[in-house]
């Protein structure tokens, strides 16, 4: 079979713009005050985005979610900027800006509200009545930045201890450790934290016990052999049943969003490798893609088949790593060995690509670093042809396992309507049974001009999440293969002022050349003032990063949307009533990376 | 009357002296082959092969804090995993490994062994409520559940073997296969023994009283060193034992049919055939992932009790019509 592909004729995706849809939300409530965003902000997405008064916010929210007829029933991401030192903002603009970010799929439509808040009055309602998923953002937003939002079921710390003073998001919040204090842990102090620590079932309106019996309170992680990092999660159990549970997360905070706007454009590209880190170069995917929206500038075709076949092989080492682990999380010892030789194979491709193996920091604002070795082609052959193979036999090993398939077939099931309530993107979703890839729905980098299939579950439980990735595998290949028969000749970085670090060719014999090279290489791009929010299909679900320009060497505002946050946020919904084998498997059916939850 | 006592003494000084090093080296073992099937090295490093990699760890372990935890209950935490070892070793007594060799030639020794294995729950169970931990608790009350289930029908597999062989003493019951192996009447027998096997020695798929991804450690969380040795050992001389006791009581003991039974001893014969099982169980290891504690018992109450009593019921009728 011999594909074609010709990334010429690729274009992005583009979304439908929103008269339509505004007149639709007035005509159902002619009182709503919706403000178009002005020039000066420069929102270079496609998605059509509105300034709204405070008191609006609730009937607004309420229309889109509950009376359009095709509602906007995913809160894709909510989030917050500190405006007080922006130099291009707009004139609705205040201290504050929450920023929510809706998802129709009826529509495949997003749309952005943006609400803004003075320091005087940091407070505003809570959207969780509407999509639950949006609990735990307006808890980072509090913990952020100090937004109170009213009728919140539990605002409290998310990311930061419960004993944090201060909003680490705001601009006046220092971001070097040059910039403070040093730390110091004295034991008085300790044992506060300590005592912080404890878990109060009270304060989550638990009970200590049932009519009959006494509830345990088990305290799974955050140091556990089977959450996956480090991530908390209190157990109510009467026996080995679950009654309830409390995840605890951030424990992983590395506090990536603030970093971005310490770094420059360029030098964020590494950070970004960390935020999944089974991800690679797929976490620098969107960030890229965002800054040359920003900077106009457009990408090779020989660089987009090089990104979309080393984001592949990046997904096929998450699956890989998933597979193997999720099949050790019910007590089988050996598939993650043979699967880690299989992605030893393909770190070993890796290496010969980039000269790292899980981080590679890869892709280029304009590009990616460099050309491909000689002889790649061999390498990814190679590959191509072996691993369909191995995957037949761990097909034996693991899905027909009747072991296995009695602890994962409806275990940790929930439908599609709850997958999309409670925010859950990729595999997850996909398994329950909706076929809503990005890749697919929004083709973006050149993935429409590729032939793959979107694999999809029934029942939405640990089983089917496990199928879907393993089918994922196979369509990876399908990918990879097709962009080893059609690699485009030409450059691997767009020739543009932008492009960082520039092509070098003509820097030692041209001094307008070489001065942009040595400036951007320094001091880093100067990205133009605008906004933009870009999302991929990434090994675990929509990651997209929405970032602010306001005109400079660094970013104003990164924020990342990472998709592991809202899958975990609904374990307490799946788990009620599982034994704790079944926690472990449906954890392990998750997917989830706590970098990618706590950024 | 001295010498034969003393005679005694040393058979079980020499018997102990062997099989703890056999355990210990078990581990090596095991290790090495878990890491032939899962494609990679194992312990290769200390000696030839890696073969003192036991004797490194056990140093090692020789060399660890002897902690207890505050919050424990001390007298019960200590005494735990010594009633764990010292169970599977006194087994051992009854275990005829060659027509010569062997401690005591009880006449209810079968009897023995099953009783042993009970007793040997209360050292998990201890162990579990000892602690005062919740990971170790919950391993514990696993561990009793499904010990006490397993044991039920783990007494009747074996009623079979002695329904045809009229004897509970296992020198006896060794003998009485001369002419032909019981496996070929008790397959179905030695299938659920198996099985209650693996479930008493808490080994994969039925590691459930230490199920690491979900319990972390089960009812050792709490143990570290030498008490943490202890159960080690126990548990590969539990290993051992059942693969002993499946060798004599479906596969012949020591016996071996000509002519291959005069190109080795008997004893030799013995531990080749125990070493088999004991491959087996390893290999079982690294294939199969876990059930569910309550599949588990299910499997067992569900499944295991009525075949088991199937199978002696048949036994039976065929022994008394004189087909057997």
């Amino acid at each position: 079979m011999a594909i074609q592909v010709d990334m010429k004729a690729s274009n992005d995706w583009q979304m439908l713009q929103a008269v339509p849809l505004l007149d639709e939300i007035i005509a159902l409530s002619p009182k709503l005050n919706l403000q178009p965003v002005s020039a000066v902000e420069n929102i270079v997405d496609d998605i059509p985005s509105y300034w709204l008064e405070k008191n609006q916010l609730m009937k607004l929210m309420q229309v889109l979610k509950q009376e359009l007829a095709q509602p906007f029933d995913m809160c894709f991401d909510l989030t917050a900027i500190d405006e007080s030192e922006r130099e291009h903002q707009s004139l609705l603009s205040q201290a504050f800006t929450v920023s929510y970010h809706l998802r129709s799929y009826q529509r495949n439509q997003d749309i952005r509200i943006k609400v803004a808040l003075n320091t005087k009055d940091k407070t505003l309602e809570s959207v969780c009545s509407l999509w639950p998923n949006a609990n735990w953002y307006e808890r980072e937003v509090w913990d952020m930045f100090g937004i109170v939002f009213e009728n919140h079921p539990h605002l409290s710390r998310i990311l930061m201890p419960d004993t944090w003073q201060g909003h680490p998001l705001l601009k006046t919040h220092p971001a070097r450790a040059t910039e403070m204090d040093p730390f110091t842990l004295p034991p008085y102090q300790q044992d506060k934290e300590q005592a912080a620590l404890q878990f109060n079932p009270e304060a989550w309106g638990m009970k200590r016990q049932s009519k009959d019996s006494d509830f345990m309170f088990l305290n799974l992680g955050p140091n556990h052999p089977s959450v996956h990092g480090a991530f908390r999660i209190v157990l109510q159990m009467e026996g080995e049943e679950i009654v309830d549970c409390v995840p605890d997360i951030g424990y992983h905070h590395r506090g990536a969003e603030k970093m971005g706007e310490r770094q420059s454009w360029h030098s964020y590209i590494p950070y970004t490798d960390r935020i999944d880190y089974l991800g690679g170069v797929m976490n620098n995917f969107p960030y890229v893609m965002a800054v040359e929206k920003l900077a106009g500038i457009t990408v090779p075709d020989r660089a987009k088949v090089i990104r979309i076949m080393t984001a592949e092989m990046f997904r096929i080492l998450s699956h890989l790593l998933f597979y193997g682990t999720f099949a050790q999380d019910l007590g089988a010892l050996s598939p993650i060995f043979y699967m880690f030789i299989d992605r030893e194979k393909l770190f070993g491709i890796i290496e010969a690509f980039t000269g790292a193996r899980m981080h590679p920091s890869w892709f280029r604002i304009g590009g990616v670093a460099q050309d491909l070795p000689k002889g790649w082609q061999g390498l990814v052959r190679d590959y191509v042809n072996y691993l369909p193979k191995r995957l037949d036999e761990y097909e034996k090993m693991v899905m027909q396992n009747s072991i296995f398939k009695q602890r994962t077939v409806g275990i940790g099931a929930y439908s599609t309507q709850e997958a999309i309530d409670w925010g859950v993107t990729g595999p997850g979703l996909r398994a329950t049974g909706f076929s809503w890839d990005l890749r697919k729905q929004r083709p973006y980098g050149g993935y429409d001009q590729l032939d793959f299939e979107v694999p999809l579950g029934h029942n939405g439980d640990c089983y089917d999440r496990c199928r879907v990735r393993v089918e994922e595998m196979r369509q990876s290949i399908r990918i990879i293969e097709q962009c080893l028969n059609n690699m485009p000749e030409g450059p691997y970085k767009a020739e543009h002022p932008q492009t960082t670090p520039p092509l070098k060719d003509r820097t030692m014999r041209d001094i307008d050349t070489l001065i942009p090279h040595f400036l951007n290489v320094s001091w880093g791009p100067v990205i133009p003032a605008g906004e933009v929010s870009i999302s991929v299909e990434a090994t675990k679900g929509i990651m997209a990063y929405h970032l602010i320009s306001d005109g400079s060497t660094m970013s104003y505002r990164t924020r990342i949307r990472t998709p592991s946050f809202p899958h975990l946020q609904m374990l307490p919904l799946i788990s009620k009533g599982q034994m704790v084998a079944d926690l472990i498997a449906t954890l392990g059916s998750v997917d989830y990376v706590m970098a990618d939850v706590d950024r | 009357m001295m010498v034969e006592m003393l005679w005694k003494l040393f058979e079980i000084t020499t018997i102990i002296a062997l099989l703890i090093p056999i355990a210990a080296m078990l581990v090596w073992v095991e290790r090495r082959m878990i890491g032939i099937w899962q494609d990679r090295c194992g312990p290769n490093r200390v000696g030839p092969f890696g073969i003192l990699q036991s004797l490194a760890d056990l140093l090692k372990i020789l060399g660890k804090e002897d902690w207890i935890p505050p919050f424990s209950d001390r007298l019960v935490f200590v005494l735990a995993p010594v009633i764990g070892a010292m169970c599977v070793l006194m087994s051992f007594a009854v275990v005829p490994f060659s027509p010569s060799i062997g401690v005591s030639d009880l006449n209810i020794g079968l009897l023995f062994f099953l009783a042993m294995a009970s007793l040997a729950v209360y050292s998990v169970v201890l162990a579990g409520w000892a602690s005062n931990s919740k990971y170790a608790l919950l391993g514990g009350m696993r561990a009793a559940a499904q010990t006490v289930s397993y044991e039920v029908f783990m007494g009747l597999s074996v009623m079979g073997v002695v329904l045809l062989t009229g004897s509970f003493n296992l020198r006896e019951i060794v003998l009485a296969q001369v002419d032909g192996w019981l496996i070929q009447s008790q397959f179905v027998g030695f299938f659920i023994f198996l099985v209650a096997g693996i479930a008493e020695s808490h080994r994969l798929p039925f590691d459930l009283p230490e199920a690491e991804t979900e319990l972390t450690a089960g009812f050792h969380t709490e143990y570290s060193g030498l008490k943490f040795a202890l159960f080690f050992l126990g548990e590969y001389l539990s290993v051992t034992l059942i693969s002993a006791m499946s060798v004599i009581l479906f596969f012949g003991g020591w016996l071996m049919p000509e002519p291959l039974a005069s190109w080795l001893p008997p004893l030799l014969w013995f531990i080749i055939k125990v070493m088999f099982f004991v491959m087996f169980f390893i290999l079982l290891r690294t294939s199969l992932p876990r059930p569910r504690f309550d599949q588990l018992l299910k499997f067992g109450w569900v499944v295991m009790l009525p075949l088991a009593l199937l199978n002696l019921l048949v036994t039976a009728v065929l022994h008394l019509t004189g087909v057997l």
